[in-house]
């Protein structure tokens, strides 16, 4: 006798929490051959504005953190990705019709990329600050802070590494962020939250939606209460104009990338969400 | 306006109860109700709270919430300038949009009336008239746990120096003893003291801290006790008690005040105070309000919100609606 099929349906992540969607919407997530996968939650612009909520209540504790101790709450996210990476790759594969040995590639450039990323909390601020030179008995020091709440546009052609790629570094710098993640492939990114959900990250600074990006992402780049939106992978929506709306509310922006090298490690993915402050400092008081 | 004259208040009273206001009387009378059906009313609040209210009843219901609120800071760290600014907030709430309505008073500790009515200038006044009033916190604000003497003076020193309403709180210990002739005398006592020289007197609103009273029974008990001893406005809280305001404990007030209107033909207000912090709680009041007593309640005299933090989020609301696009906390003052 055949077992009944138990599908999981994968729901939204916000505020620590796994609610489904507000507007009570799912959707069939498909395989590569057309065949159903699994049910995911169709975000609506109410789950982004509670999500928003909820980062930005996140914001003074994450970014209050010590570099030191952020890199160590992000290392551990690598350690507990690593002992899921069997259900990781078998996600991968079904959703991407590849075979075991890509998958895994890519659950592994996943982990290392993050584990690079975990490796820069505590070390960025040396590249990117500056102790500047002034005609006079001061010190003069520019330190990057983080920049607030970064609303994250998930690379839609991949499952895990796009969206890693993406929320990484905007967390090093101690943002807390609310990613759309892909349409196509979410199941990865809800997985990865079930992870944050277990480690050390103090709920509400990631966000997980998922559902339709061209749906959602107008709500969050004309957010007020936003202040930077990566559009990595709104390459196929009307980013002009929702670059137009980011400005209205001067949020920083990073426009969409495409290929296979889209969201590539890089220093300026950290130093992009962070805003320079610097102060002035009397050398001595003779 | 000015509050229900004492001797029509005692001699109502006297009328209801068939007797003096003593703890034997009044303990007849108030124990005689059948007890409330706790389930029952939680459920009836849950339902109103399911309404749903959108686009341009929700707009009305916004400007509606934020003229019904008595904007308040109860701290003991409160200073004349955090009094002046939240004065300057309650008369110009949002600077961005000259629409939006004022506020129906700020409520502040009683030795601070003189500042909020130095920084209200010409903007003190009726509600009604659209000017702001002032309300003071008195009777040794928020335990009650001093002699009638000082609570008296408490409440003159307010009315003297200027407030237009009282928020006393009632004696839980004389109530949770059962000596509610007591509780009567002092509320009754506070409204005198209310009264001002040219003979009006300044509007009572009777605290009952319904956290601290437990359960629904008891809660009606301090309602009718209140209207009966002459308050104008019954309160949930002080705001310093968990559980504060909750829907179900104002719709169980609000029947009463149904129920007395019913019985005698005067309208009492209804104040539910602490805890009220998101626009939609506060729609979910107005559907109980208007469902329960009736729309006429929906006024600055017979019903408002005690709250601070409401205020901003009613305000982003209203931005949302009005731009069409997410507000943030950066966009409103903070206070």
């Amino acid at each position: 006798m055949s077992r009944l099929a138990v599908p999981k349906t994968y729901k939204l992540y916000i505020g620590g929490a796994f609610p489904r969607s507000e507007s009570g919407r799912t959707y069939e997530v498909l395989k590569a051959d057309g065949g159903f996968l699994a049910n995911a939650a169709k975000a609506s612009r109410k789950d982004a504005r509670d999500a928003v909520v909820a980062a930005r209540g996140a914001v003074g504790g994450w970014g209050g953190a010590t570099p030191y101790n952020r890199g160590q709450v992000l290392y551990r996210i690598a350690e507990l990705l690593e002992g899921r990476r069997a259900q990781f790759v078998a996600e991968i594969e079904e959703a991407e019709g590849v075979s075991r040995a890509v998958a895994s590639a890519q659950v592994d450039e996943s982990i290392d990329r993050w584990v690079w990323y975990a490796g820069w909390a505590d070390k960025f601020a040396q590249v990117a600050g500056n102790a500047n030179p002034v005609a006079g008995p001061y010190f003069n020091i520019s330190v990057p802070e983080p920049t607030g709440v970064v609303a994250i546009i998930a690379p839609q052609d991949t499952s895990l590494l796009g969206f890693v790629s993406a929320v990484a570094p905007a967390l090093v710098a101690g943002n807390s962020v609310v990613v759309v993640a892909s349409e196509r492939f979410p199941l990865s990114a809800i997985s990865l939250a079930e992870v944050l959900a277990t480690s050390d990250v103090p709920k509400g600074v990631v966000n997980v939606l998922t559902g339709s990006p061209a749906e959602i992402a107008p709500w969050l780049a004309s957010h007020s209460d936003v202040n930077a939106i990566d559009l990595v992978g709104a390459g196929d929506l009307d980013w002009i104009s929702l670059e137009i709306a980011a400005a209205d509310t001067l949020k920083r922006v990073l426009r969409p990338e495409s290929g296979p090298d889209a969201a590539a490690p890089a220093l300026g993915r950290i130093s992009a969400f962070t805003e320079t402050k610097t102060v002035w400092h009397t050398k001595s008081l003779r | 306006m000015s509050g229900t004259s004492l001797v029509t208040a005692r001699e109502r009273a006297l009328a209801v109860l068939g007797g003096e206001p003593d703890d034997a009387t009044l303990g007849r009378y108030l124990h005689g109700f059948a007890g409330v059906d706790a389930v029952g009313l939680e459920q009836r609040a849950a339902g109103l709270g399911t309404r749903s209210i959108k686009t341009s009843s929700k707009k009305r219901a916004l400007d509606l919430i934020i003229s019904l609120i008595d904007l308040t800071t109860l701290e003991g760290a409160d200073t004349p300038g955090k009094v002046r600014s939240l004065v300057a907030k309650a008369v110009n709430p949002d600077p961005s949009d000259a629409t939006t309505p004022r506020v129906a008073a700020v409520c502040v500790y009683g030795d601070l009336v003189p500042y909020a009515i130095e920084a209200l200038g010409g903007a003190h006044g009726d509600p009604d008239d659209g000017l702001i009033s002032v309300a003071a916190v008195a009777t040794a604000f928020p335990s009650g746990r001093s002699s009638l003497e000082i609570k008296l003076a408490d409440t003159a020193e307010a009315v003297a120096a200027g407030a237009d309403e009282i928020d006393m709180v009632i004696d839980r210990s004389a109530f949770l003893a059962g000596r509610y002739g007591l509780v009567f005398d002092q509320i009754a006592a506070v409204k005198e003291a209310c009264r001002r020289p040219d003979g009006t007197s300044a509007s009572l609103k009777v605290i009952l801290e319904t956290g601290e009273l437990v359960t629904y029974d008891n809660m009606r008990r301090a309602s009718w006790l209140s209207i009966l001893a002459g308050g104008d406005f019954i309160k949930t809280s002080t705001g310093k008690v968990q559980p504060a305001a909750t829907l179900p404990v104002t719709l169980l007030m609000l029947e009463v005040v149904r129920d007395w209107h019913l019985m005698t033909g005067q309208r009492i207000g209804v104040k539910p105070a602490g805890g009220i912090r998101a626009s939609k709680d506060a729609i979910k009041y107005l559907v109980t309000v208007a469902e329960t007593a009736g729309e006429e309640w929906l006024q600055p005299h017979l019903f408002r919100f005690g709250a601070s933090s409401l205020l901003n989020d009613v305000l982003l609301q209203r931005q949302k609606m009005t731009t069409g696009h997410y507000s943030g906390a950066d966009y409103v003052t903070i206070d």
